[in-house]
């Protein structure tokens, strides 16, 4: 007789313990430390960092360790964590204008107050395997530091604003909202726009980007300024009445310069796309940046008419643990459905058949 | 149970979500069918695997519920056993595989063959929530038509399938009217089991948590699954018996035993079918 399946409960105990064999890999190689991630795959961080909406270098760490480098379950972890912890209140707006610059180059201009300061970057490293890096004889490497440290630098598009090329962005009183409280609406403001495109998948948001600079909602940028470094965190507590500094954040800072043609309530003026990514993100701001651009169409006065200036279609399907999730539950069962297209299709074929049977006689 | 997880709250969210989940149930329940937005937080499960339905179960769930999980019918399918051990490890409630016994019912994909009271709960897991979505993807669009009753799409589609195939050929998750008045998703059910919304008498409640959103059909309120005078809904299974408690009443799974074209249907629901079989023994000896 047929006896139905069980034993699912120790099925997954027994994957489970399998998954934790695996994630330690051969045991006579020594165990990564969170501290290595951390310090090691410092960019992976930043990415789960930004992802995980969470700014914290050691949950993260921690999370790719047990994710076992899968990125985008390291955010999740991070993001599953995050929704446990206690909010006691929004900090100040950052000063970015303040930064402890690590990083800041601008493609608008030649010079510029503040100069341009390379820091370190992938850009124009010749893209070769190192070997040495294999030999893992690496001592330290001792860099030579400037003697200034670059001080207090001004933004680029603040620079266009002051003589009135620049869009400038309007003052907004009201306390935004908050994308992990209240489920999106339609129009979305701003700030919420930001807030989704902030923690989006990278792979979306870059092939976003790349698709406005294909023609796809196209709008001709110029990379105002970007900037990598440290930014101090400031909150009101209620009882004191004045800032106070909690600490510093690692961020990455876009600005994009667009062109635009001018509406009839506004003359020809550049436009700003916005990026702001915790960590070292550029390749994650300046798409964020392109894609905010981009869905400014409306405000503007565009035509909407690609996907990248769609506000429904990018919010909604930025966010990769959503995502994931969900192309993922397909794994799930689902036989119970399946049951009843079979019928379903049965029964139409049966039709069908008994149709161009009669057509034949 | 005394296991439970440390430094997490009862239930796992923490009361203030609960108490905003609940608001939203309220709404939800005074105006049945209405899909009502709710801030839906990131679970430790992932979206579309069941955290509407955990997070509606666990606002509802007090220390003395009883509950029970089931996925495609049945008990010990995979993710009904990871839910019903994620509660256990966050609330310590007692849990159940027998439908009669439990206050809470949590499912996917199917609603239990025995009639729920008024004394229990059912919870759905929702994936999509618009039963407009495979017509209309925009949510801005689908509010609005809703807001207007204006179901013309839906019709459409259902009368396409009758010119066509001869009858309606939506298998699962067929669309139903809830109180004559909102079109609702009864989340990928078999429409065999749309019948049993109709009026029955335990609470319905709804959750998709990737869509964050909530809906409810409180007790006895009509539900009607949408058909034409000529073309009357007809809900499908497979026209067999269960092998094993010969039901000809329930859903089947259709259940591969070869690979010679052989099979054979089981009941889907597992709690209903092993208590079928205990009744004949019982009768045999």
């Amino acid at each position: 007789m047929y006896v139905a399946v069980k034993g699912g409960e120790r099925a997954i105990s027994a994957a489970h313990a399998w998954l934790d064999e695996t994630r330690r890999g051969d045991p006579a190689v020594p165990e990564l430390t969170v501290a290595q991630i951390e310090q090691q795959m410092g960019l992976a961080v930043d990415r789960v960092m930004a992802e995980g909406s969470c700014h914290d270098r050691f949950l993260a760490a921690l999370a790719i360790k047990q994710a076992k480098g899968d990125l985008i379950e390291a955010a999740f972890l991070l993001r599953a964590y995050r929704t446990t912890l206690q909010r006691f209140g929004a900090s100040e707006p950052l000063e970015t204008s303040r930064m402890r610059l690590r990083r800041r180059i601008s493609a608008t201009y030649k010079d510029l107050p503040g100069g341009q300061v390379l820091g370190p970057t992938f850009d124009y490293t010749h893209r070769l395997l190192d070997f040495a890096l294999a030999a893992e004889a690496g001592d330290a490497v001792a860099v030579p530091q400037a003697e200034t440290p670059v001080a207090e630098v001004p933004r680029v598009t603040e620079l266009l604003a002051r003589e009135g090329l620049m869009q400038r962005e309007a003052e907004q009183d009201e306390e935004p909202g908050d994308l992990t409280r209240q489920p999106l609406a339609f129009p979305a403001a701003r700030p919420l726009r930001l807030q989704n495109l902030a923690r989006g998948d990278e792979g979306f948001l870059l092939a976003l980007g790349y698709s406005t600079q294909r023609g796809y909602g196209g709008n001709h940028p110029f990379v105002g300024e970007i900037r990598v470094g440290h930014v101090a965190v400031e909150f009101t507590p209620p009882e004191l009445g004045f800032p106070i500094e909690l600490g510093e954040i690692g961020i990455t800072e876009c600005q994009m310069v667009n062109q635009f043609k001018g509406s009839r309530t506004e003359p020809p003026q550049f436009t700003r796309g916005y990026g702001l990514v915790f960590g070292h993100g550029e390749r994650r701001a300046m798409a964020m940046s392109l894609v905010d651009r981009a869905l400014r169409a409306g405000e503007l006065g565009e035509d909407i008419t690609a996907p990248a200036q769609d506000e429904e279609f990018v919010l909604y399907h930025s966010d990769n643990i959503e995502a994931t999730g969900f192309v993922e539950h397909l794994k799930l069962p689902h036989y119970v459905d399946f049951q009843s297209e079979l019928e379903n299709l049965r029964t139409i074929r049966r039709s069908a058949e008994q149709a161009m049977q009669e057509a034949a006689e | 149970m005394s296991t439970t997880l440390e430094g997490y709250n009862f239930a796992y969210l923490d009361e203030a979500t609960k108490r905003m989940i609940r608001r939203a149930l309220l709404k939800a329940v005074a105006i049945p069918g209405h899909q009502i937005p709710f801030g839906a937080r990131e679970m430790p499960l992932p979206y579309g695997w069941g955290t509407g339905g955990i997070q509606v179960t666990a606002a509802i769930l007090g220390p003395t519920d009883t509950l029970k999980v089931i996925d495609q019918g049945a008990d010990d399918t995979t993710n009904a056993i990871s839910i019903r051990r994620f509660f256990t490890r966050v609330a310590g409630v007692a849990t159940t595989e027998h439908t009669a016994e439990a206050t809470v019912v949590q499912t996917r994909h199917r609603i239990p063959e025995r009639l729920l009271r008024e004394d229990q709960i059912i919870v759905y897991q929702v994936p999509q929530p618009e039963p407009l979505s495979r017509l209309e993807p925009r949510r801005t669009e689908t509010k609005r038509l809703h807001a207007l009753a204006d179901y013309g799409l839906m019709h459409v589609r259902l009368y396409e399938d009758i010119a066509r195939f001869g009858h309606i050929a939506k298998a699962y998750d067929y669309p139903v009217m809830v109180n004559g008045r909102y079109l609702m998703s009864p989340s990928p059910i078999p429409a065999f089991d749309n019948p049993k919304m109709h009026r029955m008498a335990a609470l319905q409640l709804f959750g998709a948590g990737r869509e964050k959103r909530i809906y409810a059909i409180p007790p006895y309120t009509d539900v009607r699954s949408l058909d034409f005078e000529d073309h009357p809904f007809r809900p499908i299974r497979a026209p067999h018996a269960c092998a094993l408690c010969a039901s000809t009443d329930t859903y089947l799974d259709e259940v591969i035993t070869d690979d010679a074209g052989g099979r054979l249907f089981v009941c889907s629901d597992t709690d209903h079918c092993a208590e079928r079989q205990a009744t004949a023994q019982e009768a045999a000896e």
